[in-house]
């Protein structure tokens, strides 16, 4: 037996302590937030590379001659018109549209999807799927504890995969597709998939194979630039590419309109939380905004952002931004208060500092 | 420059060096890992008084937000300009370098030895 309130380490947990590394609770995972200098993290994967173990996200696997059927019905997306070998950002929501995860599926073989869930909604995801299942044939395997994830992500992030794995289609695999390699006479699911806003790679392998797999990384990333990268890094570029984190952006009394991810519901089909989508936000709903000020402060979640002396929003992240030097913020703020360019404030701990409204994300890689 | 055995300390992460009157205070090695890159500090005016227990000052990281507390009672002499304009020095040498500020103090409040602190964060 596992004592719950003991945090789960990764099979990499050995790899990271030889690193270095410190270690944060998140979502019941013991998990890296730095190894040297989260800054230093951050600029390698804008500049060089960065390897990640994200082992803590939740694998599920869908097979079955229904499984497309029962994807389109259990999640936002049209996930039949994702060919086979391609990857698809959607959503899962409650009955009411509101979101109780957002996901990853790779459609990786043929009647098979991988759905790649936050750690911290495992359990939720599962249910939620085994519930919608009745009546469609397909099979659901959770593989959490199976497999490894690691992410490369950067520029140099193909050379160093080319270098570690052989991979057939490498040349031909754009961006969010996926395809298979081989390392160590294991195959493994490769997707050219991430969180930071930089061309990447994510590698899903078994545990027996992740270390050997983790050092073939670092050993041939060592020429380019590469290290090892934490939570805290992988957050702040996220946070700079605008791709919003469950819980701090995306929740279940969010509805995906006011989150921006109004183009990830497709309503050509039936779907659980359709009709709560159809009914859409009420009138006075809050949505989602990019926020950019001057300075050193910035506003962290939970901070109320001000328009005059009305409370018009709430911050749901923020950090100065390490690319471009200033600091921004996504924030949930009245729809008069949404338009960019409109002038607001944070309430940084008692004092006024001015943001501008932007249009997200914040950085954009050159393609 | 005192060793680390000379400072005493607080169970807010702050170290302080006494001089005659004068304490110089800084964040604890510990703390400065702990909220990982420094990226702003916000240090209290010199001339302004302070008092024991008292939020002074912020020290923000990519990551999160601490706060700097008074460790004694007086004014402050000396604000570090150099910490503050350059905050990774209190990453890089959060004992010497990265001192925060000075203050002039009359009475002396209980502070932690080296051994007392180090069993507080179980180093």
């Amino acid at each position: 037996m596992t004592d719950v309130t003991d945090p789960r380490h990764s099979p990499l947990h050995a790899v990271h302590e030889s690193l270095g590394a410190s270690f944060t609770d998140f979502a019941g995972w013991l998990m890296p937030v730095r190894y040297s200098s989260d800054l230093a993290e951050h600029h390698a994967v804008r500049t060089a590379a960065g390897i990640f173990d994200i082992s803590h996200m939740a694998e599920i696997r869908v097979t079955g001659t229904d499984a497309a059927a029962f994807l389109d019905r259990a999640l936002a997306g049209l996930i039949s018109a994702v060919p086979l070998g391609r990857a698809k950002y959607s959503l899962i929501l409650v009955a009411d549209g509101g979101i109780l995860d957002d996901l990853i599926v790779y459609h990786d073989r043929q009647d098979e999807y991988l759905v790649v869930a936050n750690a911290g909604n495992r359990a939720v995801v599962v249910k939620a799927l085994q519930d919608r299942s009745a009546g469609f044939d397909v099979k659901l395997d959770d593989l959490t504890d199976e497999l490894v994830l690691i992410a490369v992500q950067g520029p140099a992030s193909r050379a160093i995969v080319e270098a570690t794995l052989s991979v057939p289609e490498m040349a031909t695999l754009k961006y969010y597709a996926c395809t298979s390699g081989t390392f160590a006479d294991e195959t493994i699911l490769v997707a050219r998939t991430g969180y930071t806003g930089e061309d990447g790679y994510e590698l899903y392998v078994s545990v027996a194979h992740a270390e050997p797999l983790w050092r073939a990384l670092a050993a041939a990333g060592a020429p380019h630039g590469l290290v090892p990268a934490g939570l805290a890094s992988r957050d702040t570029l996220r946070l700079e590419a605008g791709m919003p984190l469950y819980g701090h952006e995306l929740g279940l009394n969010t509805l995906p309109v006011q989150a921006g991810l109004g183009r990830v519901v497709n309503l050509t089909k039936d779907f659980v939380g359709k009709s709560g989508i159809e009914a859409g936000p009420a009138p006075d709903a809050r949505v989602l905004v990019g926020l950019i000020s001057e300075g050193k402060r910035a506003g962290r979640a939970g901070y109320p952002v001000m328009q005059g002396d009305a409370e018009v929003g709430e911050i749901t992240s923020g950090a100065l931004s390490p690319t471009l030097g200033y600091p921004i913020a996504m924030a949930y703020v009245d729809s008069g208060a949404s338009a960019p360019g409109t002038q607001l404030d944070i309430d940084v701990r008692g004092s006024r500092v001015a943001a501008s409204v932007v249009s997200l994300p914040f950085y954009k890689r050159e393609a | 420059m005192a060793t680390k055995e000379q400072l005493q300390y607080t169970s807010e992460h702050e170290w302080v060096l006494i001089e005659g009157s004068t304490a110089t205070v800084g964040i604890t090695a510990y703390a400065a890992e702990k909220l990982g890159d420094i990226v702003y500090i916000d240090l209290p005016k010199v001339g302004s008084t302070v008092a024991e227990g008292t939020v002074v000052g912020e020290i923000e990281s990519t990551k999160s937000v601490g706060e700097l507390f008074a460790p004694i009672n007086g004014t402050v002499i000396e604000a570090n300009d150099a910490a503050a304009s350059s905050p990774e020095l209190v990453n890089s040498d959060p004992f010497g370098e990265g001192w925060l500020i000075k203050v002039e103090f009359t009475e002396l409040p209980s502070l932690l030895s080296f051994d007392e602190y180090t069993a507080l964060t179980g180093a």
